[in-house]
């Protein structure tokens, strides 16, 4: 392994960690299930979103 | 990481399989080669020479490596031979079934996650303060009981319980505990589990509030520190949401270090006159700060103050436990308390009451049966898995690091001097909170080597910044000393201890504070949902008013038991701590209780006792300790006991009793006897009733046979992933017939 490998991979894991590729992964759902039929949030829209649906179904911290 | 794209992919048929066949698992699994067997020889010696330096050679100290072997060696054999055993007759995973973040994808909250990702994500937030405090308090019993227990007790129950949670719930698209539990225990179980939820929510919130106004109280350093945490997190709210949307690692380096020079500042800020007038504030107004926090947090849109705290919680979070995993491997600090203590047997130790059996057990929760992660295992982690198989990585693997966290808060708690360590956990009335009063206190408990003098809590106070260590309860600031005691040694010497004391308590803090306005949050929305059932109004959770007359009536519900425990005159924590163990092991009997009945309803009776094992253990302990506290004579540790001897005090014209100076305090030890006497009842007869009713539903099942599911229907997977951390070679062979397939062009991203 390359030492750009590695730090590819800690890149991809610590975004992973920190939910940072949400909107990555949210833009593959959309154009592998809908194909072009559905336009996306933009970026902004999305973020905007996910916080306001957190708002409505909060989930637990643990102790 | 190739398999990440893996949902970008064509999905015709004449695919690659989507699942190992079971024939080739099985057959993997029984190949022991000689590596394999020698592997595993190695670290069955190693564990076992580390349980026998811990438990029968026990020196005159104690290397905190053998603890960290003890632990890892005997996690691996659990993980490897126990789960596998759980998987192999209880769960019966089935990759070519779809998950939920499979067949209701909606690129959201349904999201196939790669697994090591996932498990970040599912032990990020399963961890928070509880291993880090019960631990540390737990420590007054010698290092023994409670490192057998953290570490037996996360094998056999507390990741068992964790690991099938999250499988039934993913079986049942993610449905929640209190959901899963009226399916599978009826309206009466289910209705008991929901209240004992909802009270339990109350209870812990209420305690961990405890503990960070404990930590805080007349320490300005600390105050300015943590309260800098709020303009930090609305600023970081505010950037994410206006300048730069998702860029969240890039937010939280910036958030995490405004909180390093929070807490060099609050060095500076603490040494200014106007610093210490400004932030040295008492418990009582601090505890009344964090309820209006608690009211304000859980009313503001999450945007702007729990997203951004939440990423800095979770940065803090994984970095501090692998630092501090990193430091007692390179330090190894020898450990000079003894196995088991006198206050194992005589349960008179000042840190909490009662003897081993059955306080142990719920003095030390979160690390080896912790109730509360049945409500993370279901619901979020479920929506996000991949694949069925992966379930026995992230809930089994995810609990055996939680339990990891919980045995490096013991070694840092143990590393101190014993002196020190009772000094600072002897609650305020036992010491009068002041360096002679603790001195002669410690020094009068007869322990064999402790031998305190002024000098050395006067240097320690000094060391990490504070005006007084005496007193300082809850466990966060022992485990702060403990782990600036380690670090200094590491990084920067004594001059450092300050800062790592510091960080450490902001570190505690956090996360303390992201789960009260979390736990307010989930505590209005289950609020709201009742009340809904007589005016259905409340059901509409976006009804402002209705939101706020919930947050409110939640957070008069804690704060009413936080501002008992900072004024209560028996010291709080001691008294309270035992209340918050017992609800999250009562969550834990509850949880465990819909597990035997979803398992008995699948007709694997043979296998029953897997589940019977540590729900019977946890029903006997709560159920015990529970009692204790309702009907014991002893006053230190029954309720009505203490409330009766202050009740005759009073009505004799007495006007001081025990550790109540006053008439006044005396009819606050009644007033707070009564009601946690009363909340112990509460608990006690949820629980008898969510076991029984599941007894009932076993039993049931056992005559009819195999009955109806509740599990959604099957749908065909359509991708395909490795289960364990690294992949298998027949994984491989099948993950390369996937990397083969062209990848459909993608927009954006890399």
């Amino acid at each position: 392994m390359t030492v750009t490998q590695i730090a590819r991979g800690i890149r991809w894991y610590v975004r992973g960690i920190m939910g940072e590729d949400a909107y990555e992964k949210y833009l593959a759902h959309v154009e592998g299930e809908h194909g072009g039929g559905v336009v996306p949030l933009t970026e902004r829209e999305f973020w905007r979103d996910r916080t306001d649906r957190q708002d409505a179904n909060p989930e637990g911290r643990c102790c | 990481m190739a398999n990440r794209s893996a949902r970008a992919r064509t999905k015709e048929p004449g695919l690659p399989p989507v699942a190992v066949d079971p024939a080739i698992i099985e057959a993997e699994d029984r190949r022991w080669t000689p590596l394999k067997i020698a592997i595993w020889a190695a670290i069955a010696l190693l564990g076992g020479l580390s349980w026998v330096m811990l438990a029968v050679v026990r020196g005159e100290t104690v290397n905190a490596i053998w603890f960290v072997f003890a632990a890892v060696c005997t996690y691996f054999i659990g993980y490897r031979f126990y789960s596998k055993y759980i998987e192999k007759h209880l769960v019966k995973p089935d990759d070519s079934r779809a998950t939920p973040a499979e067949y209701k994808a909606d690129g959201k909250d349904f999201a196939a996650t790669d697994r090591r990702v996932l498990y970040g994500h599912h032990f990020a937030a399963i961890a928070g303060a509880g291993p880090l405090v019960g631990p540390v308090l737990a420590a007054q019993m010698g290092y023994l009981p409670g490192t057998i227990w953290i570490i037996v007790g996360v094998v056999l129950a507390g990741a068992v319980q964790d690991y099938l949670v999250m499988f039934f719930s993913m079986r049942r698209g993610g449905r929640s505990l209190g959901q899963m539990a009226r399916d599978e225990l009826g309206r009466v179980g289910g209705t008991a589990a929901i209240i004992a939820t909802l009270t339990i929510m109350v209870i812990i919130v209420a305690i961990l509030a405890l503990v960070v106004v404990n930590a805080l109280a007349e320490s300005p350093w600390g105050v300015f520190s943590v309260g800098m945490t709020i303009p930090i997190a609305l600023f970081m709210g505010c950037y994410l949401r206006f300048f730069r949307p998702g860029k969240v690692t890039e937010v939280s380096i910036i958030g995490f270090v405004l909180l390093l020079a929070a807490i060099v500042g609050g060095g500076a800020v603490a040494e200014t006159d106007w610093g210490v007038a400004l932030f040295t504030i008492e418990k009582v107004p601090l505890a009344i700060g964090i309820i209006v926090y608690g009211f304000v947090a859980a009313v503001l849109p999450v945007w702007l103050l729990l997203a951004p705290r939440d990423y800095l919680s979770t940065f803090m979070k994984v970095g501090t436990i692998v630092m501090l995993a990193v430091a007692i491997i390179i330090v190894r600090p020898e450990i000079f308390a003894p196995a088991v203590s006198e206050f194992a047997a005589s349960g008179t130790g000042p840190v909490v009451s009662g003897t081993l059996f059955p306080f142990l057990f719920v003095t030390i929760a979160c690390g080896a049966l912790s109730g509360f992660h049945a409500l993370i295992a279901s619901g979020t982690t479920p929506k996000l898995i991949q694949k069925e198989r992966q379930t026995r990585f992230i809930g089994y693997g995810g609990m055996l690091m939680e339990s990891f966290v919980a045995i490096m808060a013991l070694v840092a708690a143990l590393s101190i001097d014993r002196g020190i360590y009772f000094a600072m956990n002897a609650s305020a009335a036992a010491t009068g909170g002041t360096i002679e009063g603790a001195v002669a206190f410690v020094n009068g408990l007869g322990m064999t080597g402790v031998n305190l003098t002024p000098e050395m809590l006067a240097q320690t106070a000094k060391d990490v910044g504070e005006e007084s260590i005496v007193s300082r309860t809850g466990g966060a600031p022992t485990l702060a000393v403990g782990l600036a005691h380690i670090m200094q040694q590491l990084i920067g010497g004594s001059g450092m201890m300050a800062f790592w004391y510091h960080f450490a308590i902001m570190f505690e803090a956090l996360f303390i504070l992201t789960a009260v306005d979390a736990g307010t949050r989930v505590a209005r929305f289950m609020l709201q949902d009742s009340i809904g059932n007589f005016f259905p109004k409340f059901k509409n959770t976006s009804w402002r008013v209705g939101a706020w007359i919930a947050t409110a009536i939640m957070v008069a519900a804690w704060g009413a038991i936080l501002v008992m425990g900072v004024t209560d005159p028996l010291g709080g924590i001691n008294t309270l701590f035992p209340l918050f163990g017992i609800a999250n092991q009562l969550l834990a009997a509850i949880a465990l209780a819909v597990c035997m009945a979803i398992i008995a309803k699948r007709g694997y009776f043979r296998y029953l006792w897997i589940v019977a094992l540590p729900l019977g253990f946890a029903a006997v302990v709560t159920i015990t300790a529970s009692f204790l506290k309702i009907f014991s004579p002893v006053p230190a540790i029954g309720y009505f006991a203490q409330n009766a001897a202050f009740r005759e005090a009073l009505a004799a014209g007495e006007t001081s009793f025990g550790t109540a100076p006053t008439v006044e305090a005396m009819n606050a030890v009644v007033r707070n006897t009564m009601v946690q006497g009363i909340l112990s009842i509460l608990f006690v007869t949820l629980a008898i009733i969510v076991i029984i009713t599941a007894i009932l539903a076993t039993i049931r099942a056992a005559r009819r046979g195999a009955s109806e599911s509740s599990e959604d229907a099957a749908v065909a997977s359509k991708i395909f992933a490795p289960a364990g951390l690294i992949a298998t070679k027949a994984e491989k062979e099948i993950q390369a017939e996937w990397d083969k397939l062209p990848v459909q062009p993608k927009r954006g991203g890399h």
